[in-house]
């Protein structure tokens, strides 16, 4: 079957002429193809008949093409979703894709990820324990390893940061997928590191930004119930200061 | 614009990072280049497990962990290795609980263990509990926990940077040149950098890219394999490629091995299991190469579903709470891949391209080595699937892939950190990048009139897939020698349309597809000369192994008019070659 596939392009160093006329910088435009698809293609699969067929020049991030690496977050037909977890029958013979938004543009469907990371790195997304190393391994119980276990689960995609409005209006908040990635450890019974971490959390542009507004959740491709584990955390530094 | 430091790890996946956490832990200056993210590296996707002998539920010895390797890799394995291998399987796994990894947990608190194919108690005996594992995402855990400590350390991160070519001081290999650092493209803006180093790790993973159905991702296109080639240094056995038996049919994409370990069934057309007939002691579990053989046997025979070409996976009997505490990525790939629900119905499933066996030629410090008497490349390393070590011979076993990265990369970091300490740096030369630009220069400038990199790539996959994949014969292979260097000649005027600086992926996709050609070209030649069977080379016109004539090491040269094959000897310490019966 034929599916109109709108595809928002942004072209950055675009010759003048070739942009929109009104204007001497290149903006996003939106483009239309048309691709021969089966039920079961997922978008990306339409992406990659694009480039192979139509425009190479088309530019996306993929890679293990299973919804594990997280390259390939984007806006399709206005849900955050990867592009090789969502299939042309769940969407439909009208689908359009969009770069993540609230992220600055590179190129078509890249954005620039460094400030994604950055708040990625400011929560210290590593264990934090002093103790000395037993021979073997440290023991924990099948209770305390489910504690984490959701939050384990996060491929840094961007899905849900970038589908927050509290991140929108305020991009200085570290947003939903440090907070989850600060969760993993602050609820892992051999790290030491909580007090930090809720500390950093505690901050104007930490937990508090969140609205329970649970795009993030319904963003997240992995599943995970995010607003349930930035409640835990917010619960936790209330507890903290008790 | 040249970037110096004391060492360049190539590829951030499970190697590179492990590698690259060693070095800053001994405080050298140290840059790791990856084309993605870190956290996008394919050892995320590894999903069943990791073997390591803790005997944690059950009695376990790294000597059976050693013979499984040997045996599973039908002898090709070079065998000291193996046994660094399965003692230092322990060190490592205990290292990553140490770190943070969440392994799944035993009733008492330890890293829990399954089953998994080819490993055994008391040498083949039976299936014994050894792989560690953390749900189905174990791959995923170990890149993140490696990732977090990295970070914790300091490690200085170049993302998206594509490397391009490899600089020596000196001469090339072959003329006794030394490692002396890297030129990368800048995905941002298109810019080439040079590093320069005294000491380089290729971590780049493997090639899976050149067959139509594999599990692996877009990356994975052989980049530091075939720069190795380039610049005169032999591969080893890359005639041997790994189908794994349960990928996604149509798609490859993986269902772990895990499912059989947990006690999943293989089920033909007429619902028997029928590897019992193929390997009646392990069934299910006998190592890859053998499921995937059967598989085919049985879909020749007429017996796969519907009479086409799958079979299926069921995991039903297992109970939910089993598939979702110890499976819930694969079932999930199941339902949206497939449309099928496990929980209630089986899965179907064919075997798809996963593993090279075959690579850079390394020892055991991770040393690449360039001739039969393994002589080394000062200042070059290689660690991972693109290494080939080998401790995975003829056709690596389950969870091995994951064993491999982690004690091949962490003795690569060790070994790069005492020789940085006692090198000089080498000294930057201005012209460094001029063969790259040039390279890529070449595909920018054509103009568009030759064809396009998606139809290139497209006729490789189909003649691998179809002429050099899981059963191969004399004339298939002629005909794919053949065929891969006509479309080596169609690609010297391959054509791009994107002419952009910034995030051109139309440059890199034509740049990465003269690697696979090459790679490709040292397989087929490879696959052609070793006219026996062994492992997961399967030629039905030499339907057995000959340990008398092919009992060694292939390397392939790359030559003007394709590859020069020359052969060295495997390493064999502790176990005589003995009929493969699972």
């Amino acid at each position: 079957m034929k599916v109109e596939l709108r595809i928002l392009r942004y072209e950055p160093g675009e010759p003048a002429a070739e942009a929109a006329a009104s204007t001497s910088v290149a903006k996003p435009h939106w483009v239309q193809y048309e691709v021969e698809s089966e039920p079961m293609d997922r978008v990306l699969d339409l992406l990659i008949k694009v480039k192979a067929e139509q425009d190479g020049s088309l530019s996306f991030r993929r890679s293990c093409g299973h919804g594990i690496c997280g390259s390939d977050a984007m806006l399709i037909n206005n849900r955050n979703r990867l592009a090789c977890r969502i299939r042309v029958d769940q969407l439909g013979k009208k689908i359009s894709v969009a770069p993540l938004p609230g992220l600055p543009v590179v190129k078509d469907l890249i954005v620039d990820m460094n400030g994604f990371f950055g708040k990625y790195r400011s929560v210290k997304p590593f264990l934090i324990n002093d103790q000395p190393e037993p021979e073997r391994e440290r023991r924990q119980s099948q209770e305390d390893r489910a504690k984490f276990d959701d939050t384990t689960k996060c491929i840094l995609c961007a899905a849900c940061t970038s589908a927050c409005p509290s991140f929108w209006a305020r991009p200085e908040y570290v947003g939903p997928a440090a907070i989850v990635q600060a969760h993993r450890f602050i609820f892992d019974s051999r790290d030491e590191g909580a007090s930090e971490r809720l500390e950093i959390l505690a901050d104007e542009d930490g937990v508090w930004r969140c609205r329970t507004i649970f795009n993030c959740v319904d963003a997240c491709p992995r599943g995970i119930n995010i607003t349930r584990a930035i409640l835990e955390v917010s619960s936790a530094i209330v507890g903290q200061r008790g | 614009m040249d970037h110096p430091f004391d060492a360049i790890v190539v590829g951030a996946g499970g190697a590179g990072l492990w590698a690259a956490l060693e070095l800053a832990r001994e405080g050298v200056n140290t840059a790791v280049l990856t084309k993605l993210y870190p956290t996008r590296s394919h050892t995320g996707t590894a999903q069943g497990g990791v073997c390591a002998a803790l005997g944690n539920l059950e009695e376990d010895k790294p000597e059976w962990h050693m013979f499984d390797t040997i045996k599973g890799g039908d002898y090709l394995v070079d065998q000291d290795v193996a046994e660094v291998l399965s003692n230092e399987a322990i060190e490592t796994v205990i290292e990553l609980e140490h770190m943070g990894l969440p392994f799944n947990r035993t009733a008492d608190g330890k890293i829990d263990q399954r089953r998994f194919g080819g490993h055994t108690r008391n040498f083949g005996e039976a299936p014994v509990r050894r792989a560690c594992f953390a749900a189905d995402r174990t791959g995923h855990m170990i890149l993140q926990t490696l990732y977090q400590q990295c970070i914790k350390h300091g490690v200085k991160f170049f993302d998206e940077y594509q490397v391009v070519d490899l600089l020596f001081d000196g001469g090339e290999p072959q003329a006794g040149g030394r490692a002396a650092g890297v030129v990368a493209y800048r995905l941002a803006d298109g810019e080439l950098h040079s590093f320069s180093a005294k000491a380089v790790l290729l971590a780049t993973g493997g090639y899976g890219r050149m067959f139509r159905i594999t599990s692996n991702a877009h990356s994975l296109t052989g980049d530091g394999v075939a720069m190795c080639y380039r610049h005169g240094i032999p591969l080893e056995d890359m005639e041997f490629f790994q189908f794994h038996p349960t990928g996604i049919v149509g798609i490859g994409i993986l269902l772990s091995e895990a499912a059989r370990g947990e006690g999943g069934t293989l089920l033909n057309d007429l619902g028997e299991r029928f590897m019992e007939r193929y390997a009646p002691k392990l069934m299910e579990l006998a190592p890859r190469d053998m499921v995937s053989r059967a598989m085919y046997q049985e879909i020749r025979a007429g017996r796969g579903i519907g009479g086409k070409d799958y079979l299926f996976l069921d995991v039903r009997h297992l109970g939910r709470k089993v598939i979702e505490e110890k499976l819930p990525d694969i079932t999930d790939f199941a339902r949206i891949y497939q449309g099928v629900e496990p929980l209630k119905e089986p899965v179907p499933v064919q075997p798809t391209a996963h593993y090279a066996m075959g690579g850079i030629p390394t020892n055991i410090n991770s040393e690449v080595v360039r001739d039969e008497k393994n002589t080394p490349v000062p200042g070059l390393f290689a660690a991972g699937e693109c290494a080939c070590v080998s401790v995975h011979g003829a056709n690596r076993l389950g969870t091995n892939s994951l064993v491999d990265l982690l004690v091949f990369g962490r003795r690569a970091g060790r070994q790069m950190a005492r020789y940085a300490a006692k090198v000089e740096r080498p000294r930057a030369v201005a012209s460094a990048a001029d063969p790259a630009r040039a390279q890529l220069d070449a595909i920018r400038s054509r103009e568009a009139k030759g064809e396009s990199v998606a139809k290139i790539r497209k006729e490789l996959a189909d003649v691998m897939m179809d002429n050099v994949g899981v059963y191969r014969t004399g004339p298939l292979l002629t005909e794919a020698q053949a065929k891969v260097r006509e479309l080596k000649g169609r690609n010297e005027l391959v054509s791009i349309t994107d002419c952009g600086a910034v995030f051109n992926t139309d440059l890199l996709e034509a740049n990465e597809l003269g690697y696979l050609l090459d790679l490709a070209e040292a397989m087929v030649a490879g696959a052609l000369n070793r006219t026996e069977s062994r492992g997961a080379h399967s030629r039905e016109d030499f339907p057995e192994r000959d340990d008398v004539k092919f009992l060694k090491h292939t390397l392939a040269y790359k030559g003007p008019k394709g590859p020069t094959l020359k052969y060295k000897p495997v390493s064999i310490t502790r176990f005589q070659p003995k009929p493969r019966i699972y």
